[in-house]
């Protein structure tokens, strides 16, 4: 690899990561006074707020990677669905208060895992970044693991409901493990994650807290993808950055 | 032969931080969050302040920025950088010891000194003593309260809510 191709690489790879905090804490923004309560509400606030403080650090790298005058505020407003390479799990609807919970879960759990190893990387940066959300995100486990547990242990009805979200999101927990290119060229350095590696270790996670939630794992392995390789996104996407890129676009550099 | 040096003792320039104070806790200064990290001159004489971002997502930030800048300027020294930086990762023990008191003192209970159960996946919640009367009888009401830094309580004794200033 040249340099300068090894340089969009990581562009790539840091505007990647960003990619799945700045969408998952878009989607938790949305709960902004619709909360079952002020205390969950100011949880879920917080959780948005420390995704996109690391969306805001991880796309400002990948600017100051880039070779061009081009700010992590391009990477947020000015790129179309298929420039994000989010998963598709962190998209999706939030849908009610169980779906949130275990979708939260679902990637705090994978998050931990994920910012464990980031932290180790050779590229001092991303390892700064990934020892910093590392901190953040292993809360958000444990903010969602319990409620998991509270609904899943909970009465006949929370724990039927939160056993459906389970059901309908466990087959976008698979694209989280799939390599993009940008982490497949990057390994040999040791500047990227090996993905791949971590779904031993999510797994189980993934079984102690659903064994305390008296909740089941889908034996479904089927695993819907398409987003973080190549660009292709649910309809949800669009209207997100629709709502997100709105003033940017109407208005190009504004500020307040 | 030594050239006139016009740059304030670095310890001047602590003083100063002391002045910057956080937006949400305005009884803390930068310097007892230990967000201020350093005060550097370059062998060219250019001041540099290093700041460390207490959550990636801190609203507080980009204006505790600019609180330095506007008050070094006040104090005759405009030529200044101020670097963010990430590693060592923000721990709450850096906040110094008058730090914690004056918290305390605001009705804010203090950081816990570091546990090996921070990162334990469902650390067993530990007791926060009261930072009204003390007591140590205290349940935790929410794991996030009014900032991304604190945790909401409540004394079973005295019956008063309060925040506590989570560990990180």
């Amino acid at each position: 690899m040249t340099e300068a191709s090894k340089n969009q690489t990581l562009v790539h790879y840091a505007a990647q990561i960003g990619d799945n905090s700045l969408i998952m804490g878009h989607r938790m923004s949305e709960w902004c006074f619709h909360a079952p309560s002020l205390e969950m509400e100011m949880a879920l606030m917080n959780c948005a707020l420390d995704l996109i403080g690391q969306a805001r650090e991880l796309y400002s790298y990948a600017a100051a990677s880039d070779n061009s005058d081009r700010t992590e505020d391009d990477f947020a407003y000015l790129r179309d669905e298929q420039d994000f390479r989010n998963a598709l799990l962190a998209e999706l609807p939030n849908g009610d208060w169980g779906d949130t919970i275990v979708r939260l879960f679902f990637i705090s759990a994978y998050n931990r895992l994920f910012y464990t190893a980031l932290a180790k990387s050779k590229d001092s940066e991303l390892a700064a970044i990934g020892a910093k959300s590392l901190k953040e995100v292993t809360y958000h486990l444990r903010f969602s693991g319990e409620w998991l547990i509270r609904l899943g242990d909970g009465t006949e009805e929370s724990h039927q409901r939160v056993q459906q979200s389970v059901n309908n999101l466990w087959m976008f927990t698979g694209e989280l493990f799939t390599m993009s290119e940008a982490e497949n060229a990057l390994l040999k350095d040791g500047i990227s994650v090996d993905v791949a590696t971590l779904r031993a270790d999510w797994d189980q996670t993934v079984s102690q807290v659903f064994e305390q939630a008296t909740l089941s794992i889908p034996d479904n392995d089927w695993a819907q993808s398409g987003g973080k390789t190549r660009g292709h996104h649910t309809e949800h996407l669009g209207y997100i950055l629709a709502d997100m890129q709105f003033m940017q676009r109407r208005y190009p550099g504004c500020e307040w | 032969m030594t050239s006139p040096r016009k740059n304030p003792d670095p310890a001047a320039i602590w003083a100063i931080l002391e002045q910057v104070k956080d937006p949400e806790i305005p009884v803390l200064s930068i310097v007892d969050l230990g967000i201020a990290r350093a005060v550097n001159y370059s062998d060219g004489g250019q001041l540099e302040i290093v700041i460390s971002p207490t959550y990636s997502g801190c609203p507080a930030m980009y204006m505790l920025e600019q609180q330095i800048r506007e008050i070094l300027t006040e104090h005759g020294l405009p030529d200044h950088i101020i670097t963010t930086r990430l590693s060592p990762a923000w721990t709450t023990d850096w906040m110094t010891e008058q730090g914690r008191d004056k918290l305390r003192a605001y009705g804010i209970a203090p950081p816990e000194k570091t546990s090996h159960n921070k990162s334990v996946l469902f650390g067993g919640q530990k007791k926060i003593p009261c930072p009204k009367c003390g007591s140590d009888n205290s349940e935790q009401i929410s794991e996030f309260g009014s900032t991304a830094c604190k945790a909401l309580y409540r004394c079973l004794d005295c019956k008063e809510p309060f925040d506590y200033f989570k560990c990180l």
